[in-house]
C-alpha cells in the first residue's frame, strides 16, 4: 500500500517538553525524530518502551506507541512486547542508573537472550531526576548529595558489561556529535538481535562537563578514537596516534613509531578478547574513547527461535486440545 | 501371631480413607496415583492428597523424607480426601512414625518387615521396635513380608540390580492394597505398559511384582477380609482425574486456543506453581506461548509487556514471588492493561513452608500495591474448578482492562478430584474488543456501564499514544498532576472493580435463611467445609455456608446474605484475613477460625467448632 513519506514532524508530539534548558536529552530525541522517518517502517510499527529517569521521559516527545514503565524493568517489558509482536521496532530508552544499578539483572539477560531491541542508553554518570546522587557509571571518589565524602564504588564499563552478557551489538556515540549519533542509530536498528548504544549524555544540572574532553574543540580529536569496521584503528589530528597489541591489552603508541603493519585493524566480528580490550581503553585515562560501533555478530534472535518453536509445533502433528483434555486415562460414567 | 486359618469376610463400606507413606525414593506418589485412577475407574467419587517433603533428596530412611499419598473413596461424593486414614500402608519406620498418631482406634496398618532394621528404627527416632514393644496394640497391624517376596519373585529378572528390584516393592503394596478392596489390576497394568513397554525389564518387574501383591492377599491370609465400596451415583459424562495445576494449564490452553490472540505466560520456577509453566511449556501448538523469566519481577514485567502488544499477558507464582510482583502489577492497575496474575499460596512468611498449603495472601492480593491500587481477586474451590475460574479470572481482565489475581494453593495445585471433561466447544467465548476507529481515539476514553476503556496496541495504524505509571488525565491519558484530576481517577479506578459487581454470580447459599450459623469460606476450604457442614447437619444442627469465589469485587448480595445470619464463622487457612475485610467492611461480628499449620482443615474440627456454636434441635 503506497503510503506517504514518513518525516520528522510526523514523530513530534504536542506535549511540552519538561527537560531543563541544555539538557543533553533534546538532541538525542532529536536525533531519533530524525532517524525513525527513515527505517521505512511504518509508523504504527515502531514502540518506545522506556524505565524511569530523565532519559525515559523521551516516549511522551515522540509519537509512535509508547510505554513509560518501571525503574529497571523496561527491558523485560520490551521483551514481553516483542513476544506478543516479534514485527515490531523496540527502542528502548534507559539511562545508566536504570540499566545497571536496579535493571542490570534485565539487561544482561535481554542482551543474552538476544531479543530484537534497539537500547538507548543515556549515560550521564549521575542521577538526574533524583536531583543528584551517583551512579553505576559515577567515577570512584565521585563527589555527590549521597556521597559527600567521594563514591567508594567502582564504575561498571558499560560497553564491557554488555559484551560480558554476551551482546551481539555494542555501540557508543555522544550527544553533541549529531551526524555520528544518526548513523549510530542507524546501524543499531538495521542489527538484528539486541542493540546496545551507550550515548554520552550531559547533564548540565547535576553533573556538568562529564565529557567536556570529548566535545571540547581543542582536545576531541586527541580523546575520540572513531571506530570504523575494517579500518586501522589512529586518531588525532594529523593520524598521530595508533593502536597496537601489546600481549592481551592494546596499547597507544605514536603512529610514526610503529610499522603499519602493528597498528590494529578494527574487526566488527572480532574475539571477544580484541573487544573487551578496545573498550577497556575508555578506562585507562592515558587512552582515547573508542566511540562508533565495537561489536555487530550476526546471530539467530530470541524471537526468531521462539516463533521457530511455536510453528514447528503447530505445524507437526498433534492431538487436538480436546483429546489432550480427555488424556489417556479417562472413564465414562453412563447415564 | 494367630496360627489358625482366619475366617475370610468380605464387607461393604460407604468410603474408606488409605494413606501410602514411604520414603521420597520408594514411589508413593505414582502408587496413590494408580490406586485413585483404579477407584475412579471402578465408579468410587474420589478425592486425594499428596503430602511432599520439602528436600528433594532427604537421607533414606529419616523422617525428613517422608513421602505420602492420602486418598479417600466413596460410594457417594466426597470432597475432601479425609480427616484421617483407615488404613495406612507404611514403606518403612519413618512412615510409620510420621503417620501412626492420626490412624483411629482399630484402623490398619500394613508394613514392610523387611524395612525394621535397627539402622532404619533409630532414623525414624524409634528405640524399640515398635512391631514387638506392643506400643501399636489399638491398632491391627499386618508386618507383610513386601521387600522379600518382591525380590523372591523377581529372581529370574537378571537385567536388575538387587536395589532396582527393590525399588519395585511399591507394585507389590499396590498389588496387596488392590486386593483388600477388591480392585482389578487392569488399568494399572496398561499404564505400566504405556509407561515402561511389558517387554522391558522393569516393566516386567513392576507388573510381576504388581500381581504377586495381589496373590499374597488372597493365600497368605493373614488380613482377614477384603472391602468392597461401591460405585457412587455421578452425573453421566466423561471424566478423568485431574490436578488444580493441571486444570488451571487446561484453562489457560482453552483460552488461548479460543481467542486470536496468544497468551503469553512469562514465569519463574517457584514450588509449588512450576508445573503449570511445564504443562503450558508443552502446548505451543494450542496459542500458549510460555517465558521462563530471569527472576520474578521480569515475569511479571514480560506478561505486562504482551498485554500492551495485544496479547493475553499471564504470570504464575507462589507467595514470595507475589510479593516481588508488587511494583510491576501496580503499574499494570494504573496503565489499565489485562494481567492475569496466579498465585498458588504456600504456607508463609518469607520461605516458610515451600510444600505445605495455606491462604495467607489474600491481603497481599487485595493490598500488595503502593497506593490506592485496586485489582480483582478470584479463588477457585477445588482442583476442577481451578479450569473454570482461571477462564473467569481471564474473561475479567480483559474486558474490563485490569489486573485479576487467580488464588490456589499447595493443596488445589496436587491434590486431584473427578473432572467432567467439557468439549472446547461448549465452552462460552471470550470476546476480545479492540476499537475501529482512530479519529478522536483516546485512550482512556470510558465505557460508561463497564468504565472500562478501548484496548489498542502496537500495530494499529492510527492509534498511536503513549501510556506510563505516572498519574493521567481522563481521557487523553496525558501525565496530570492535577488535584482533582487524581481524585476522580483514584475513585474511578475503584469503582470500576466495584461495578464488576453487577458481572459476577451472586453468592450462594448453600442452607436455609433462617439457620442459625452461616459459616463463610473461600478457596480450598470448601471441601472440608461443605462436608462438615452437611454432617452437622444431618446431626440436627441449623447451620448454612456460603463460599466465596470472587473477593475483589465482593458479590453484590454479600452484605445482605451476612446479615441474614444472627452468627457468622469464618474458618481460614490463615490468621483471618476474609474474617478481617468483611468485618472492616461491613461491620458485621464475623468469628475467626483461624488455623495455619499447613494442613487442611479436618472436616471433625469443623464439625465440633459447629456443635460448640449451635444449639442441639
Amino acid at each position: 500500500m503506497n503510503r506517504p513519506a514518513l518525516t520528522r514532524k510526523d514523530f513530534q508530539t504536542d506535549q511540552d517538553v519538561r527537560w531543563c534548558p541544555g539538557c543533553g536529552d533534546y538532541a538525542i530525541l532529536a536525533t531519533l525524530q530524525k532517524v525513525l522517518p527513515e527505517l521505512g517502517v511504518a509508523k504504527e510499527n515502531i514502540a518506545i518502551v522506556s524505565g524511569i529517569g530523565c532519559s525515559s521521559r523521551l516516549p511522551y516527545y515522540v509519537d509512535t506507541f509508547g510505554f513509560h514503565t518501571i525503574h529497571g524493568r523496561a527491558f523485560a517489558v520490551a521483551t514481553g512486547l516483542k513476544a506478543a509482536n516479534p514485527d515490531l521496532s523496540v527502542w528502548v530508552i534507559t539511562g545508566d542508573g536504570d540499566s545497571m544499578s536496579i535493571g542490570g539483572n534485565h539487561l544482561i539477560h535481554a542482551l543474552r537472550r538476544n531479543v530484537d531491541l534497539n537500547i538507548l542508553m543515556f549515560n550521564n554518570r549521575i542521577y538526574g531526576l533524583t536531583k543528584g546522587q551517583y551512579s553505576p557509571t559515577s567515577e570512584l571518589g565521585k563527589q555527590t548529595k549521597s556521597s559527600p565524602f567521594g563514591s567508594i564504588d567502582r564504575p561498571f564499563e558499560p560497553l564491557q558489561l554488555a559484551m560480558g552478557a554476551q551482546a551481539t551489538f555494542v555501540a557508543r556515540t555522544i550527544d553533541r556529535e549529531a551526524k555520528h549519533m544518526a548513523a549510530t542509530f542507524h546501524r543499531a536498528a538495521a542489527h538484528k538481535g539486541t542493540s546496545f548504544v551507550e550515548i554520552y549524555q550531559n547533564c548540565n544540572i547535576f553533573n556538568d562537563g562529564a565529557y567536556a574532553p570529548l566535545t571540547d574543540r581543542d582536545t576531541k580529536h586527541d580523546t575520540q578514537l572513531l571506530l570504523a569496521d575494517g579500518e586501522p584503528l589512529v586518531w588525532g589530528k594529523e593520524g598521530e596516534h595508533c593502536i597496537v597489541r601489546n600481549g592481551f591489552d592494546l596499547a597507544v603508541r605514536a603512529t610514526a613509531d610503529v610499522d603499519p603493519s602493528e597498528i590494529v585493524v578494527h574487526d566488527e566480528r572480532g574475539s571477544q578478547g580484541y573487544h573487551q580490550a578496545l573498550a577497556a581503553l575508555t578506562l585507562d585515562p592515558e587512552a582515547p574513547v573508542p566511540m562508533g560501533v565495537v561489536r555487530a555478530l550476526d546471530l539467530p534472535t530470541y524471537e526468531a527461535r521462539f516463533t521457530a518453536q511455536i510453528d514447528h509445533a503447530a505445524h507437526a502433528s498433534h492431538p487436538s486440545l480436546d483429546e489432550i483434555f480427555v488424556g489417556r486415562h479417562s472413564w465414562e460414567i453412563g447415564a | 501371631m494367630n496360627q489358625m486359618k482366619l475366617h475370610r469376610t468380605a464387607r461393604e463400606a460407604d468410603s474408606v480413607i488409605v494413606r501410602f507413606a514411604g520414603d521420597s525414593g520408594d514411589g508413593m506418589q505414582l502408587t496413590g496415583s494408580r490406586f485413585s485412577e483404579t477407584s475412579a475407574l471402578a465408579g468410587n467419587d474420589i478425592a486425594t492428597l499428596p503430602d511432599y517433603p520439602a528436600e528433594i533428596r532427604a537421607p533414606a530412611g529419616s523422617l525428613g523424607g517422608v513421602s505420602g499419598f492420602q486418598i479417600q473413596f466413596a460410594s457417594h461424593r466426597v470432597f475432601t480426601p479425609g480427616d484421617r486414614p483407615d488404613v495406612l500402608i507404611a514403606m518403612n519406620p519413618a512412615a510409620l512414625a510420621r503417620n501412626v498418631a492420626e490412624l483411629p482406634d482399630g484402623g490398619t496398618v500394613i508394613v514392610d518387615e523387611a524395612a525394621f532394621t535397627t539402622k532404619n528404627l533409630n532414623r525414624a527416632g524409634f528405640e524399640t521396635n515398635p512391631l514387638e514393644d506392643g506400643s501399636l496394640e489399638r491398632l491391627t497391624v499386618h508386618a507383610a513380608p513386601i521387600t522379600k517376596s518382591t525380590l523372591t519373585a523377581l529372581d529370574e529378572i537378571s537385567e536388575l540390580t538387587k536395589r532396582e528390584k527393590e525399588r519395585c516393592r511399591n507394585f507389590f503394596a499396590l498389588g496387596l492394597t488392590y486386593w483388600m478392596f477388591e480392585r482389578s489390576l487392569d488399568p494399572t497394568k496398561k499404564w505400566i505398559a504405556t509407561k515402561f513397554g511389558l517387554d522391558t525389564p522393569v516393566g516386567r518387574a513392576n507388573a510381576i511384582a504388581l500381581q504377586k501383591g495381589y496373590d499374597y492377599g488372597i493365600t497368605a491370609e493373614v488380613i482377614p477380609g477384603t472391602v468392597l465400596v461401591k460405585p457412587a451415583p455421578i452425573a453421566p459424562g466423561r471424566y478423568r482425574s485431574i490436578t488444580g495445576n493441571t486444570a488451571t494449564a487446561y484453562g489457560i490452553a482453552s483460552v488461548g486456543q479460543q481467542c486470536q490472540r496468544p497468551v503469553v505466560y512469562a514465569g519463574y520456577p517457584i514450588t509449588p506453581a512450576s508445573d503449570i509453566l511445564h504443562e503450558l511449556s508443552k502446548l505451543k501448538a494450542y496459542g500458549v506461548e510460555t517465558i521462563q523469566a530471569e527472576d520474578e519481577i521480569a515475569a511479571a514485567c514480560m506478561a505486562i509487556g504482551a498485554s500492551y502488544g495485544g496479547a493475553l499477558g499471564m504470570t504464575a507464582s507462589s507467595g514470595p514471588g507475589i510479593a516481588l510482583k508488587g511494583e510491576a502489577i501496580g503499574l499494570a492497575a494504573a496503565t489499565e492493561l489485562p494481567l492475569v496474575i496466579i498465585d498458588v499460596q504456600r504456607a508463609g512468611p518469607s520461605t516458610g513452608m515451600p510444600t505445605k498449603a495455606e491462604q495467607s495472601d489474600l491481603f497481599l492480593a487485595m493490598n500488595g500495591r503502593n497506593g490506592e491500587s485496586p485489582c480483582v481477586v478470584v479463588a477457585p474451590r477445588s482442583p476442577a474448578d481451578c479450569f473454570d475460574m482461571i477462564r473467569e479470572a481471564f474473561r475479567i481482565s480483559t474486558k474490563y482492562m485490569v489486573p485479576v489475581f487467580f488464588l490456589s494453593d499447595a493443596y488445589l495445585a496436587n491434590s486431584a478430584e473427578p473432572w467432567r471433561i467439557p468439549s472446547l466447544a461448549s465452552l462460552p467465548a471470550i470476546e476480545l474488543e479492540a476499537p475501529t476507529d482512530a479519529e478522536g481515539f483516546l485512550p482512556y476514553e470510558r465505557d460508561p456501564e463497564t468504565l472500562s476503556r478501548p484496548w489498542a496496541f502496537p500495530g494499529m495504524e492510527g492509534f498511536e499514544h503513549r501510556i506510563g505509571g505516572l498519574e493521567k488525565a481522563e481521557g487523553t491519558g496525558h501525565i496530570s498532576y492535577d488535584p482533582a484530576n487524581h481524585q476522580h481517577m483514584s475513585e474511578l479506578r475503584r469503582d470500576k472493580v466495584e461495578r464488576i459487581a453487577s458481572d459476577i454470580e451472586p453468592l450462594e447459599v448453600d442452607g436455609d435463611l433462617d439457620a442459625e450459623l452461616l459459616l463463610v469460606s473461600w478457596g480450598s476450604t470448601w471441601g472440608a467445609i461443605h462436608t462438615a457442614v452437611h454432617q452437622a447437619r444431618r446431626r440436627g444442627r441449623a447451620v448454612a455456608h456460603a463460599h466465596f469465589r470472587h473477593l475483589a469485587p465482593l458479590p453484590a448480595n454479600t452484605e445482605e446474605v451476612l446479615r441474614a445470619y444472627p452468627k457468622v464463622l469464618a474458618p481460614e487457612l490463615n490468621l483471618g484475613q476474609l474474617a478481617s475485610l468483611l468485618r472492616a467492611r461491613f461491620l458485621i461480628d464475623i468469628e475467626s477460625f483461624a488455623k495455619i499449620q499447613g494442613q487442611p482443615f479436618r472436616v471433625s474440627e469443623l464439625v465440633h467448632r459447629i456443635l460448640e456454636l449451635t444449639e442441639p434441635a
